[in-house]
């Protein structure tokens, strides 16, 4: 964007926000930044690259499928594994909830969601929808930010109850133009709700630029405005992503209230599988940021301090690929819905209209 | 048993489960300290203190879109919504996030959530305060509509809406709020959703209306009485669940309908009425019913909008064409 050279105001008028350096801990080579600490054990660094292998691991088999036809719709992750999985490593599943989009795979599988649900969601089987017992997430949310307001809610009524738990509310840069982003920060800065709101800046909201969503030079900036602090962090640096997750977690269960992280990421492919990103996306960029992969990153640095080698990411890309066959065996073992599955759980108990209709549609009236 | 008007009745169902349940709040823009715009909730945040009883921003879609998170995580919140033209504002937290969570999760997640709001016209509001919008929400499968007329209803399906295990759209005459008053009990007790109540018996026409439109249905029996017609006066109280039997058996009583509500014709409750009844009440009938509604016109300036109401009059005039045809 070029430089405006503005009139001078009067003191009172705020100043143009200036752009902010994303926080960054390691570097596109893999190797940390003078001075900084990954500030994961070594198993948890583990554990993140194994999520963020198998979010790319299902997203590539889901669009195998799909382009069989075997699969409907959906929004594949490539590129924002660390976005993620960083923030998901530094929540506690036991208490803190992800209130998801739809494009948070590997989060989502660290809150304890078995990937055969989400197989079965993406098959269009309503038992997808099914959160399992004690997990600590909500539905897949495909409408944009309608998710936020919940999760604002789902934080309140923690913090009301003096539960210990902190909520992870994930979206993108798109979706931040919507009135419900607005809403919802605004409410949880007044209550001081412990919620963390994931703006995960990919770039691209379908075709729609970043910089046709906001004049904001910085999304993070906007934090202030609701009186809670923000923070823009390189959201292809696990490390990074972690760091500020962790840090607006304590701040979090320590009642200081809500933190908005904007994570500077990049869809690395189509908006969801209806979409040609080709028509759109430069190519360079692609190239750009294909050079600043995520999940290459970690394994460069594993490779460094000597704990990843190429036979290890082999034996890797197996073990997950037969787990991802395996959860898609098992949603495809079960059993179909039928008409009746219509009817079902639209009321605690159906109306009479709705047997009506039901006996009408079931019995071929 | 106290004589209360309906804003009285409101605020004794809220009390009474506030006291009795401890998960229930009630927020909304200007409940707590003020004791809301119509003071339905007065004197309950100096009661049961301000986390309790919560003022919010004034930001509809976030009030019902926190009470989802809130409900999910045990709590039951019984939010305001000011003036029900307003509501529009939360349309898609209402009924699509509210209305389907149970149905998208298979049962996982449920929204025991009421959302309260006052609607309706002929107490002089600015504009965008009186429309009759409920066969709007009508279409959210997954939500419930509550529309009580009276002040023993009002507190009775008050108490149901909260105890429901599904969101409820519980919906308050502003003209009725004070003007309309009853016997109340001052215990516990319910209106079993989906089960209509006969206003006055009669055998010639069947009169049906809900909420704000049963006392304008009232007063044309009472000018068709003068006229020699008995009508027979029926009120939804709920129109999700619809009380189709009591329907059926209401309009085979007589063979003749007219149905009566404040919002506009065109797509409005009392086509979905006449359409079910044509389905299954048909053989019954010995006349084509009719309806009297607003017309297909904005809500108008205060200044016009007893031309825009349904009147008894009106009401009236249908019973005797209705009468009349053969």
């Amino acid at each position: 964007m070029a430089a405006k050279s503005s009139p001078p105001t009067s003191a009172q008028f705020l100043p143009d926000a200036k752009p902010v350096a994303p926080v960054s801990v390691l570097a596109e080579t893999g190797k940390l930044n003078r001075g900084a600490k990954p500030g994961m054990t070594k198993t948890a660094v583990l554990e993140a690259l194994r999520l963020m292998m198998l979010g790319r691991a299902f997203d590539t088999k889901c669009l195998s499928l799909q382009r069989q036809g075997k699969l409907g719709t959906f929004a594949p992750i490539f590129g924002q594994e660390a976005t993620l999985v960083g923030t998901a490593m530094a929540l506690d599943p036991a208490h803190d909830w992800v209130v998801p989009q739809y494009r948070e795979l590997p989060a989502i599988i660290r809150q304890g969601q078995p990937m055969e649900r989400i197989a079965l969601y993406r098959q269009g089987h309503p038992d997808g929808g099914i959160i399992a017992e004690g997990v600590n997430v909500m539905a897949t949310q495909v409408s944009l930010a309608a998710q936020i307001p919940h999760a604002v809610g789902l934080a309140w009524g923690l913090k009301m109850q003096n539960r210990p738990g902190v909520v992870a509310v994930y979206f993108g840069d798109g979706a931040s133009s919507e009135g419900d982003f607005h809403e919802s920060c605004n409410l949880a800065g007044v209550v001081e709700a412990p919620v963390i709101f994931v703006l995960q800046n990919n770039g691209w909201a379908i075709s729609t630029p970043r910089d046709i969503q906001s004049g904001a030079t910085d999304l993070a900036a906007r934090a202030p405005g609701y009186g809670f602090p923000g923070v823009s962090v390189d959201g292809n640096d696990l490390f990074a992503v972690h760091k500020v997750t962790a840090e607006a977690v304590t701040r979090a269960r320590a009642g200081l209230g809500p933190t908005l992280i904007e994570a500077h990421c990049f869809r690395m492919g189509p908006h969801t599988t209806a979409d040609d990103p080709t028509r759109y996306v430069d190519p360079a960029d692609l190239e750009r940021w294909a050079k600043r992969d995520p999940i290459d990153r970690v394994q460069k640095y594993l490779a460094a301090e000597g704990n990843w080698d190429k036979a290890t990411e082999e034996t890797w890309e197996q073990d997950i690929a037969a787990e991802v066959e395996a959860a898609f065996e098992a949603a495809s073992a079960h059993p179909r819905a039928g008409p009746e599955a219509i009817y079902e759980h639209v009321y605690a108990e159906p109306t009479p209209t709705i047997i009506r209709q039901r006996d009408a549609h079931l019995g071929g009236q | 048993m106290a004589e209360m008007n309906m804003v009285e009745a409101i605020r004794s169902a809220l009390k009474l489960e506030m006291e009795r349940d401890e998960r229930v709040i009630v927020m909304g823009e200007d409940v707590g300290h003020l004791g809301g715009v119509f003071r339905a909730t007065d004197g309950l945040q100096q009661f049961f203190g301000s986390s309790r009883v919560i003022d919010t921003p004034l930001a509809e879609s976030v009030i019902a879109g926190s009470a989802l998170g809130l409900a999910i995580t045990g709590m039951v919140p019984v939010i305001e919504m000011q003036f029900l033209g307003f509501t529009q504002q939360a349309f898609h937290q209402i009924c699509q996030q509210m209305s389907r969570v149970r149905f998208r999760t298979r049962g996982s997640h449920t929204a025991q959530i009421t959302i309260r709001s006052p609607f309706g016209g002929g107490v002089r509001t600015p504009e965008f305060h009186s429309d009759s919008m409920e066969a709007q929400f009508a279409q959210s499968s997954g939500l419930k509509i509550a529309m009580p007329a009276n002040p023993y209803d009002a507190k009775g399906l008050l108490l149901e809406a909260i105890r429901d295990p599904d969101p409820v759209l519980y919906l308050e005459p502003l003209r009725g709020y004070r003007l309309i008053t009853g016997e109340v009990p001052r215990d516990d007790y319910t209106v079993p959703f989906g089960r209509l109540r006969v206003v006055r018996e009669g055998t010639d026409v069947t009169v049906i209306a809900w909420s704000g439109a049963v006392p304008v249905a009232e007063k044309a029996a009472e000018i068709a009485a003068e006229q020699g017609i008995s009508a027979h006066v029926v009120d939804l109280r709920t129109l999700v669940p619809l009380d189709e039997e009591g329907l059926v058996a209401a309009v085979e009583k007589t063979g003749r309908c007219v149905v009566v509500h404040e919002s506009v014709a065109l797509a409005g409750f009392g086509a979905e009425v006449i359409a079910f009844l044509q389905e299954q009440a048909f053989y019954s009938l010995e006349a084509p019913m009719r309806r009297v509604t607003a017309p297909d016109a904005p809500y108008p300036m205060p200044g016009i909008e007893d031309f825009y109401i349904p009147t008894a009059e009106q009401v009236a005039r249908a019973i005797a064409q209705t009468m009349a045809d053969q």
